[in-house]
C-alpha cells in the first residue's frame, strides 16, 4: 500500500508533535490559512473567540445539510482507552471535480497526511492491513483507515490538531472510550475541538455487528481455530458469523468487559474483571524491564512458563484424577516462585510467558463461566490485548474447548480492537 | 491415606506415645459432663467437637418481700446461683496425636453407651477399623448444606458440598495464595508471606493499578461504576513515563497492595460466578490464603459483595476444619432442637488461630501448632435481629475496627488490660493472657471494641466473677430511687420547653454516671458527693459536639410517636433519674415505650431482672408510670445480649463459627416481636458502647435518637471534642424508606 513519502513524512511528523518545533509545522501547512489570520491568537486564547468560531460552525453545518444529508468531510470515529487510542478515518475516493476544487486546503492536508503515512510520529501507527478498501458509507465511496496511538501521547496528537488548525474543519468529533469524558475539555482548550462523546459498549456491539456484515472480500473478519487442543493440527479457518445471537462478547483491553450481546440494541455488561492486558504489560514491565507490548510478547513467545507455575503434575506427580484435572493444568500460577532455588533459576522471558498464560487463562476461566451462566455458546473475543497475541487466542480456544468438553466455540475478529472507533464513526454518519 | 497405616506400626507407635506433650485436662474441658461427641478425621488433622455442660455461678436478683421491707434499707438482694448451661467444646490437632486421643477419650469418658462419637472425615474410614468396639462411628446429615467451599492454599479448589460425604470439585483457579506469595516475592524481593501481607496493608494500590477515574476522568455513570473502582490491575505500572521508570518507581507496599486487590477480587469474582451457577448463597472460604488473615477476608468480602450485590455471603471459618465436626454434632443433637437456641462464642475459652499471628511469641505458636480449641455457649433463648434496620444485610455494628486503626487499638488495649487487672486482683492468677490474647491479636477477623468488652465479660464469668458490679448498682439503685420524686417534682414544675431539654441533659447527665468508664469511676471514687447535679453540671454546654437537639424538639412539638423502643445502659442515677423521667414524659404524650435492657449482667449495665424490681419501686411511688405498667403502655424486655454494645443482627447458626463478622450478641425473639406487634417508630439508644462504638452509622427504618456522653479522653479526642463531650444524634429515615424494612429477608 502507499508507502510513498514514508521516510520524509516521519522525518517531519516526529517533530510535528514537539510542541516547541511549532513554527516548522506551521510553515509546513501555511498555505491553507490565508483566509483567517485571527486563527492563531484564537486557537491559543479566548473564549470569545472560540464562542464565535461555534456560531460559524453552526452556519456551516445549515448550509452542509441543505446541500446534502451527510456530516461534511473529514469523517472520523475516536476510542480513547486506558491505554491506546484508536482512530478510524474514511478516505473518500469518489470525490468529484468541484469537490475537488472546493475542498479547502488543510481538509486536503489532513488527507493526504494520514493516508500516504503509516506511522505518526514516533508511536502513532496505521494498521495498513485492515484497511478496509471499496467501502460505500452514507452514499460515499472510499477506504476505512485503521490508527493507534498510546494514549499518553494524546497531549502532542491535540498539539497536532491545533497546529493544523482542524478545528477551522467545523467537523464533528465523535469519540468514546473513558478518555472522551477525561480528555473533552483539553481537546476543547488545547484543540478547540468539540467532542460529541459516545458510551464505549453501545460503539463497541455496534462496531462489531458492522464491520462482521461489510467485510466481504479479502481474509473473512471472523475466524476460530480447528483442532484448538491439538497444537500441530491447530489452524485458523474462517468463521460466518450468520445468526450471531446470542453471543458473549470479551473486550480486552486494559481491563475487561465482558456483554451478552441479543441483538444490535439489546445487550448487557455481565461482568468484568480487573486483570486484562494492562496488567499483562504492567507486570511485565516490573518483572522483565520491557517497556512496550510488544517487546512483552516477543519476550512470551521465547519463555516457558512451566519454569514459574506450578503445575498439578508438580503437586500430585500426574493426574489428579478424582477431580478430573490433568497433570498439565496450572494448579497455582507463579507458585515455583515462593521457592527462593526457582526464583533465580527462571529467566525474563519465562516470567513474561508464566504472566501472558496466567491473565489470559483468568480472563478464559471467567468467560467460560459467564457463558455457562448466560446460556451462550458463542464467544467472540476482541480489544487489543489480542493484537498480534496468536499465544493467548490459541489458549483461549484451547481453554474454551477443553473446560467445556467442546460446548463453547471462541471466535476472533480481524479488527481486534478498532469496533468503538468504528461504532464511534458510525453514531456521526447515522445518529442513532 | 495410605500413610495412616503406618501408624500401627510398632516403631511409629513408640515414637508418637513419647511426643505427646498435650496437658489433657487443659484440653479436654469440662470433659467429666461430655454427652456427644464428633469427630472429623482429615488428612492432616483432627478435628474434635463435643457437647457438656457447665456450670456458671449466676448473679440473680430477687425484690425483698413487701411485708419485710422496712427491716431492710436495701430494695432487692442478690443472690449467687449455680447455673448449668450447655457448652460446645472444639479441639483440633495433629493426626499424629489421634491414638493417644481415643485412648484418652475412652479411659477416662466414653465408658457408658449413650456416649457416641459421630465421626466423620477420610481418616474416619482407617481409624473406624481400628478403633475399639465402644466407638459407635456414625455418618452424619448435617443441616449446613448445601454450600460452596472456596479453599485457597497455592491455587484455589471450588467444591460444591451437598453432604458431609457428598462434595464435587467443580471448579477452581490457578491464581490463588500462591500467586500472590510467587509473583510478591518477585515484586517486592520479600520472601515471607507474612511479610507480604504485612507490606500489602501498608500499601496504597491507586499509585500501580488504574483506576476508572484513571481512564474517565470520574465514574463510568451510565454503567454504574464508580470512580475508584480499579479497572486495570497493575494497568499503571505499563503506562508510566519511560524517563521515571526504573525499579523503584512503585513501593513494595504499594505492588504489593495491589496484587493482594487482584487475587483477593479475582477469587471473589469466580466464587459468585460459581454461586450462581449452581444457585447457592453461602460461600464458605478456608485456606492458608484467607486464614486468620484480617486483610485478605476483608477484601474477599468486598469483592464478593461487589459482584453480588450482597446475594451471597462471604463466610470465613475461623476453625475452617471444624465445619465438618459441627456440622456432624448439630444434626446428632437433634433431640437438643438446635434451632431453638443460637451458640454464642466464649471468647474466653477459644485459642483461637493464634498460630497464624506473626506477632506471637514463640512459645505459643508451638503450643498452638499441637492443638487449638473453640467453645460456643450455647444460649437459651433464640435470637433474631432488630426489625427496624434498614438495611440488615449491610448493618455492621462496630464504628471503629481495631485491626484497621492502630491508634485506637492500643489505645483500647491498654484500656482492656487495665480494666482486667482491676477485677482480677483477689482473684488466683487464673486469667490466662493466651485467652485473652486470643481475642485481641486480630486473629478473629476483626477486632472492635465490641469484641474486647466481650472477651472481658466472658473472662469473668469464666471464672466466676458472674457480676462483679452487682454490689454498686445496688448502692446506686437505692440512693438514686430516694431522689426519684424530688427529680420528677423539680420537672413537672418546669414549662413544656424547657422540660424538654431538662429530660434530654437528665438523661446525659444520668449517663455520666458509669462505673464501666474509667474516667468516671476516678471521679466517683475521689469524690463520693459527686450527685446528679453535679454532673448537670459537667455537661457540656450546647451547642453539643453532635447536635440535633433542635430537630429533635421540632419534632416533639409534633404528633406523639406510636411506640419507641428504648435501649438503656447502666443501672442507678442513669436509669432511675434520667430514663425514667423521660420514658414518663413519652408515656404522658400517649406514646407506649418498650424498655430494653440487657438479658445478663455487663459492668455496670442495668439488668433485666433489676429493671423489673426498679420499675415496681418507681410505679409505687409515681401514678403515671403505674398506670402505664398496668395498661402494658410500659413493657420491659430482655435484649438477650449481655454485652455492654449493642449488635442488632440476625443470628445464623453456621454464621458463629464465621469470623468476618462477629455473630455473637443480637436481640431477643421477644424483643423482635413487640417491637413489630407495636409499630415502633421511635428507637432510643444510650450510652457510648451502645450509640457510639456501636451503632452510631447504623441506618434504622424509623426515626432515631443516639444519646451519649463521651467518658473517655482518647474518644474525645478521636472525636473532636473534649471529656463530657455531648452527643445527640436525631435522625429521621430519607423519604421513601419506612415500613417495608419491617419484614426482614
Amino acid at each position: 500500500m502507499a508507502f510513498n513519502g514514508y521516510k520524509r513524512e516521519d522525518e517531519n511528523i516526529g517533530e510535528d508533535e514537539t510542541p516547541t518545533k511549532q513554527p516548522r509545522s506551521d510553515m509546513e501547512m501555511h498555505g491553507g490559512f490565508t483566509h483567517d489570520p485571527d486563527n492563531e491568537a484564537a486557537s491559543s486564547a479566548g473564549r470569545d473567540t472560540s464562542d464565535r468560531r461555534t456560531s460559524n460552525a453552526t452556519a456551516r453545518h445549515r448550509s452542509d445539510s441543505v446541500k446534502k444529508t451527510r456530516p461534511p468531510f473529514p469523517w472520523f470515529g475516536m476510542d480513547i482507552g486506558g491505554t491506546l487510542v484508536k482512530l478510524v478515518y474514511f478516505e473518500p475516493k469518489d470525490i468529484t471535480a468541484e469537490e475537488e476544487q472546493e475542498e479547502v486546503e488543510n481538509l486536503k492536508s489532513i488527507r493526504h497526511y494520514l493516508t500516504s503515512n503509516t506511522a505518526y510520529g514516533k508511536t502513532g501507527i496505521r494498521d495498513v492491513h485492515l484497511e478496509l478498501q471499496d467501502l460505500t458509507l452514507c452514499g460515499r465511496t472510499g477506504n476505512l483507515h485503521f490508527i493507534r496511538f498510546p494514549t499518553h501521547d494524546l497531549p502532542a496528537f491535540l498539539q497536532m490538531g491545533r497546529n493544523k488548525h482542524f478545528s477551522s474543519l467545523h467537523t464533528t468529533l465523535c469519540a468514546t472510550g473513558g478518555g472522551a469524558y477525561k480528555f473533552e475539555s483539553d481537546f476543547r482548550t488545547m484543540a478547540d475541538l468539540q467532542l460529541h462523546k459516545l458510551d464505549e459498549l453501545d460503539c463497541l456491539v455496534r462496531g462489531v455487528l458492522y464491520i462482521d456484515s461489510v467485510v466481504s472480500s479479502g481474509p473473512s473478519e471472523c475466524y476460530y481455530f480447528e483442532n484448538p487442543t491439538d497444537p500441530d493440527r491447530c489452524i485458523q479457518r474462517p468463521y460466518t458469523l450468520e445468526n450471531p445471537y446470542p453471543l458473549l462478547l470479551v473486550n480486552i483491553g486494559s481491563g475487561v468487559s465482558i456483554l451478552a450481546v441479543y441483538s444490535e440494541t439489546n445487550y448487557k455488561r455481565v461482568t468484568g474483571t480487573s486483570l486484562g492486558g494492562g496488567t499483562f504489560l504492567g507486570l511485565c514491565c516490573l518483572l522483565t524491564g520491557c517497556s512496550t507490548f510488544e517487546e512483552a510478547l516477543e519476550m512470551a513467545s521465547q519463555g516457558e512458563s512451566t519454569r514459574v507455575d506450578k503445575l498439578v503434575r508438580d503437586i500430585y506427580g500426574g493426574d489428579y484424577e478424582r477431580f478430573g484435572l490433568p497433570g498439565w493444568a496450572v494448579a497455582s500460577s507463579f507458585g515455583h516462585m515462593m521457592s527462593k532455588e526457582k526464583r533465580e533459576s527462571v529467566s525474563k522471558e519465562d516470567l513474561a510467558r508464566a504472566t501472558l498464560v496466567t491473565i489470559t487463562n483468568n480472563i478464559g476461566s471467567i468467560t467460560r463461566m459467564c457463558a455457562l451462566n448466560e446460556n451462550i455458546e458463542r464467544v467472540v473475543f476482541v480489544g487489543n490485548f489480542l493484537r498480534v497475541n496468536t499465544l493467548s487466542m490459541k489458549l483461549l480456544a484451547y481453554a474454551m474447548d477443553y473446560w467445556s468438553k467442546g460446548q463453547l466455540k471462541a471466535l476472533f475478529l480481524q479488527h481486534e480492537g478498532y469496533f468503538g472507533a468504528v461504532g464511534a464513526l458510525l453514531e456521526l454518519l447515522h445518529p442513532s | 491415606m495410605a500413610e495412616c497405616g503406618g501408624l500401627h506400626s510398632g516403631s511409629r507407635r513408640h515414637t508418637m506415645d513419647k511426643s505427646i506433650t498435650l496437658p489433657p485436662d487443659e484440653i479436654f474441658r469440662n470433659l467429666e459432663n461430655a454427652k456427644r461427641f464428633a469427630i472429623d478425621i482429615g488428612g492432616s488433622l483432627t478435628k474434635l467437637a463435643y457437647y457438656s455442660t457447665v456450670q456458671h455461678k449466676v448473679a440473680k436478683v430477687r425484690s425483698f418481700d413487701h411485708t419485710a421491707k422496712a427491716t431492710s434499707d436495701e430494695l432487692y438482694e442478690i443472690t449467687m446461683q449455680e447455673e448449668v448451661t450447655a457448652r460446645l467444646h472444639f479441639i483440633k490437632f495433629e493426626n499424629a496425636y489421634i491414638e493417644t486421643c481415643l485412648d484418652f477419650v475412652r479411659d477416662h469418658l466414653v465408658n457408658t453407651d449413650t456416649k457416641v462419637i459421630k465421626a466423620t472425615g477420610g481418616g474416619a474410614f482407617v481409624y473406624a477399623k481400628h478403633a475399639d468396639s465402644e466407638f459407635r462411628f456414625q455418618t452424619t446429615q448435617p443441616d449446613i448444606f448445601p454450600y460452596l467451599l472456596v479453599n485457597i492454599g497455592s491455587g484455589v479448589s471450588i467444591v460444591k458440598v451437598e453432604s458431609e460425604d457428598k462434595f464435587e470439585r467443580i471448579g477452581g483457579s490457578s491464581i490463588g495464595g500462591g500467586t500472590f506469595w510467587g509473583l510478591g516475592a518477585l515484586l517486592t524481593k520479600t520472601k515471607r508471606f507474612d511479610e507480604l501481607l504485612q507490606l500489602a496493608s501498608k500499601g496504597q494500590h491507586t499509585s500501580v493499578d488504574m483506576l476508572v477515574k484513571d481512564i474517565y476522568g470520574g465514574s463510568y455513570g451510565s454503567l454504574g461504576l464508580t470512580g475508584d473502582l480499579i479497572a486495570s490491575s497493575f494497568g499503571k505500572s505499563a503506562t508510566a513515563d519511560k524517563a521515571s521508570k526504573h525499579e523503584f518507581c512503585f513501593s513494595k507496599e504499594d505492588m504489593a497492595k495491589s496484587l493482594l486487590h487482584m487475587i483477593s477480587n479475582d477469587i471473589g469474582q469466580l466464587a459468585c460466578l460459581y454461586a450462581k451457577l449452581h444457585s447457592l448463597s453461602r460461600v464458605y472460604f478456608g485456606g492458608f490464603f484467607i486464614r486468620g488473615h484480617p486483610v485478605t477476608m476483608h477484601t474477599i468480602t468486598y469483592s464478593i459483595n461487589f459482584f453480588t450485590k450482597g446475594e451471597v455471603q462471604a463466610l470465613f471459618l475461623r476453625h475452617e476444619g471444624y465445619l465438618g465436626a459441627i456440622g456432624a454434632f448439630l444434626k446428632g443433637a437433634e433431640e437438643d432442637n438446635p434451632n431453638q437456641y443460637s451458640w454464642g462464642e466464649n471468647y474466653a475459652g477459644s485459642s483461637g488461630l493464634m498460630s497464624v499471628s506473626p506477632d506471637m511469641n514463640p512459645m505459643q505458636r508451638a503450643r498452638s501448632g499441637t492443638f487449638d480449641m473453640l467453645e460456643m455457649d450455647r444460649l437459651e433463648r433464640k435470637l433474631v435481629n432488630l426489625p427496624l434496620l434498614q438495611d440488615a444485610s449491610s448493618y455492621i455494628p462496630d464504628t471503629v475496627d481495631l485491626t484497621e486503626d492502630a491508634l485506637a487499638r492500643e489505645y483500647w488495649l491498654y484500656c482492656f488490660e487495665e480494666a482486667l487487672d482491676g477485677v482480677r486482683r483477689g482473684l488466683k492468677p487464673v486469667v490466662k493472657e493466651r485467652k485473652v490474647n486470643g481475642a485481641l491479636t486480630g486473629a478473629y477477623g476483626s477486632l472492635t471494641v465490641r469484641s474486647l468488652l466481650d472477651t472481658r465479660e466472658h473472662c469473668l464469668n469464666e471464672f466466676n466473677f458472674p457480676d462483679p458490679y452487682s454490689k454498686i448498682k445496688q448502692r446506686e439503685n437505692d440512693a438514686a430511687l430516694k431522689y426519684y420524686q424530688k427529680a420528677v417534682q423539680s420537672l413537672e414544675e418546669l414549662s413544656w420547653e424547657e422540660r424538654q431539654f431538662a429530660l434530654v441533659r437528665g438523661v446525659l447527665a444520668g449517663n455520666v454516671f458509669d462505673w464501666g468508664a474509667k474516667a468516671v469511676s476516678d471521679v466517683l471514687e475521689s469524690d463520693p458527693e459527686f450527685g446528679f447535679e453535679q454532673a448537670k453540671r459537667q455537661l457540656e454546654e450546647r451547642p453539643w459536639l453532635v447536635d440535633s437537639y433542635d430537630e429533635w424538639f421540632e419534632r416533639l412539638k409534633g404528633p406523639p410517636h406510636k411506640c419507641a423502643l428504648f435501649f438503656v445502659d447502666n443501672s442507678g442515677v442513669d436509669i432511675i433519674l434520667g430514663v425514667m423521667p423521660f420514658v414518663r414524659e413519652l408515656l404522658s404524650r400517649g406514646t407506649e415505650v418498650v424498655l430494653a435492657s440487657n438479658s445478663s449482667p455487663a459492668l455496670n449495665d442495668v439488668t433485666n431482672g433489676e429493671l423489673q424490681i426498679l420499675t415496681e419501686s418507681i410505679a409505687a411511688m409515681d401514678p403515671v408510670i403505674r398506670a402505664a405498667l398496668g395498661e402494658d403502655r410500659l413493657t420491659l424486655v430482655q435484649s438477650g445480649s449481655s454485652s455492654p454494645c449493642l449488635d442488632l443482627r440476625l443470628p445464623n447458626l453456621c454464621g458463629h463459627l464465621t469470623s468476618c463478622v462477629h455473630v455473637l450478641y443480637r436481640l431477643d425473639k421477644v424483643l423482635a416481636m413487640v417491637v413489630r406487634e407495636r409499630k415502633t417508630d421511635l428507637v432510643i439508644i444510650e450510652g457510648m458502647g451502645r450509640a457510639i462504638h456501636t451503632n452510631y452509622y447504623a441506618m434504622l427504618s424509623c426515626e432515631s435518637l443516639k444519646m451519649a456522653v463521651i467518658k473517655n479522653s482518647w474518644l474525645a479526642d478521636r472525636l473532636g471534642g473534649k471529656l463530657f463531650s455531648v452527643v445527640f444524634k436525631y435522625e429521621v429515615p430519607a423519604a421513601g424508606i419506612d415500613s417495608p424494612a419491617l419484614t426482614p429477608s
